[in-house]
């Protein structure tokens, strides 16, 4: 009885907040807009009893969804997304990878110091961290007036507003999701595996891509992941450092809902969005399921 | 081994420095006496007056740190008894949608869970403000709480908790006596991490909220938008500053916990 009780309450929860919202969505997504409110019909009329019912679902089309490849704008919001999603993926990777290799082959007594440095940032506010970049590539920003007072450059570059600032923050912000799997990989490493590599006559350069790479593999896998599936559906980053160049998924939705107020199109880019993601989440959880197996 | 290579040396500077060097300059063009945040007039502390009488600002950090105080204690008790649930319930009816439901929300993009959330305020009619942000973040952060106590829950020897059932505790009392007590860090480490997701959430905040209540990063962004501002460089800094000593206090305190429980064991193992 008291084992019922302790399921029923964050079941009923999740039930009423997290399923039944995900099946408004969908709904919402066949109905038709309209100048109402709330702005869609049809609704649905219980007190109408039995054909109140058979009326509302003989009301609901995919027209949003016919709509949604009519015009290039969501599709060419869609593969963006992905595209910027696949770069910053393999930019976060290239940044975060020497810095969990340097973390792993540290002292040990340094590790939880380097540790606590490498979470720090991430428990400080998302948006904050964003922000100090827009002062940073601003066109009168810090970097152009290190770069004009060194003389590298002449005239200011323009890289607030563009996809390149897009891309590094999303390598900023999302660089602990990268190293920390890869360095929980490096660490557990055994360092005589090398040592034995090298004794029977590789270079240490052929050691790291024979020996290193391959036995951190899960930890690349699983950070690859953790930055890729967010960053897809990302809003923060492309409205403050991106400019309208700059299309993703996310501030399509965003912009649909608020400025538009066109929900079941908003709805059905999610519906949409939420198809995309069922991929990339159903290889990362065999990932983990693989990796857990491995080391149970 | 024990000496970094150049290289290694190398990468964490550049690496570390990376990190840190836009919050040092964000951090130190707070100080600055001009109003172009660009370039530097002098140190001043005018910024953080202007801050604190500024109202729209404190106001919307009170609803944060109300909405964060409440959500994450809330998000604590669902998410620990889900993850008791999911480690020590063994099968029932819907456990598989229980679990899927579990970690649905940790992957799921931020705009489909506010839109989502909003649509169902909408539905029933709830009004929007403090009340439907609580909600939409007790969901989900209860998902992060329970991932984090069931991977303690998991490696939590069992037999301790049998043991007091033997010696007359009732289910509840056990769980209130021994597992509580050792699955603690874990408990509080998920509050921690509750409280900062509701602190930091834009997105889930803009869709449940109505014009009643406005939460800080709210307001941050929509000030952002128009551009840097020595304002938001002077409250970035209060929040950097709020969270690295909480960050590092809570690191300290689990420390002590634990070397005080290693000696526990210790002194255990030598009376045997």
């Amino acid at each position: 009885m008291r084992r019922a009780v302790l399921i029923a309450i964050p079941y009923v929860w999740l039930l009423a907040l997290f399923l039944v919202p995900f099946f408004i969505v969908l709904k919402i997504s066949l109905s038709d807009t309209a100048l109402a409110i709330p702005p869609y019909t049809p609704t649905l009329d219980l007190s109408a009893g039995w054909t109140g019912i058979k009326e509302f679902f003989s009301q609901l089309d995919l027209e949003n969804y016919v709509w949604l490849t009519e015009d290039d704008l969501y599709w060419k919001a869609y593969l963006s997304s992905v595209k910027i999603a696949f770069i910053s993926t393999f930019l976060t990777l290239l940044v975060g990878y020497p810095i969990a290799y340097g973390m792993a082959r540290a002292p040990q007594e340094w590790r939880p110091t380097l540790m606590m440095l490498v979470i720090l940032p991430f428990w400080t506010s998302f948006l904050i961290r964003v922000y100090a970049w827009m002062g940073i590539l601003s066109n009168e920003g810090y970097l152009n007036q290190i770069l004009l007072w060194t003389g590298i450059i002449s005239t200011p570059l323009t890289i607030l507003n563009t996809s390149t600032a897009v891309y590094i923050g999303i390598v900023y912000t999302y660089l602990p999701f990268m190293i920390l799997p890869i360095y929980s990989a490096l660490e557990r490493m055994d360092g005589s595996l090398i040592e034995a590599a090298e004794d029977l006559g590789c270079s240490r350069l052929q050691a790291f891509w024979l020996v290193t790479i391959p036995l951190s593999k899960p930890g690349i896998i699983a950070g690859c992941f953790l930055v890729m599936i967010p960053v897809i559906g990302e809003f923060v980053i492309p409205s403050l450092l991106g400019g309208s160049g700059t299309l993703m998924i996310g501030k399509v939705l965003w912009e649909e809902f608020f400025s538009n107020r066109d929900w079941p199109v908003a709805s059905a880019v999610a519906i949409v969005l939420l198809l995309i993601l069922v991929i990339p989440i159903v290889l990362f959880q065999r990932n983990q399921q693989k990796q857990a197996e491995a080391e149970g | 081994m024990n000496r970094l290579s150049w290289f290694n040396t190398v990468s964490l500077t550049l690496g570390f420095a990376f990190l840190y060097i836009p919050m040092i300059i964000l951090i130190i063009f707070s100080f600055n006496e001009s109003k172009l945040v660009t370039v530097w007039a002098g140190f001043s502390t005018k910024w953080y007056g202007e801050l604190l009488r500024n109202e729209a600002f404190l106001d919307a950090a009170w609803v944060t740190i109300r909405v964060a105080v409440f959500s994450s204690t809330l998000a604590t008790i669902l998410g620990t008894a889900a993850a008791y649930v999911l480690v020590r319930s063994g099968r029932f009816f819907g456990r598989t949608l229980f679990s899927g439901m579990i970690y649905a929300p940790l992957v799921m993009p931020e705009v489909i869970t506010g839109l989502s959330l909003l649509l169902l305020f909408i539905g029933i009619g709830l009004d929007r403000g403090i009340l439907t942000i609580v909600l939409a973040h007790t969901t989900f952060s209860m998902c992060f709480v329970s991932v984090v106590v069931s991977s303690r829950l998991i490696t939590f020897d069992r037999s301790l908790e049998e043991a007091a059932l033997d010696l007359g505790c009732s289910p509840a009392q056990a769980f209130r006596l021994v597992t509580l007590p050792i699955i603690a860090p874990a408990v509080i480490s998920g509050w921690l991490l509750a409280f900062t997701l509701s602190l930091d959430d834009l997105v889930i905040a803009s869709f449940t909220s109505g014009p009643s209540a406005t939460t800080l990063p709210i307001k941050i962004f929509s000030a952002v938008r128009l551009g840097v501002s020595p304002e938001i460089n002077a409250l970035s800094t209060i929040m950097i500053a709020v969270v690295t000593v909480g960050v590092i206090t809570a690191s300290l305190v689990t420390k002590r916990a634990m070397v005080r429980q290693q000696q526990d064991e210790m002194a255990a193992a030598r009376t045997e």
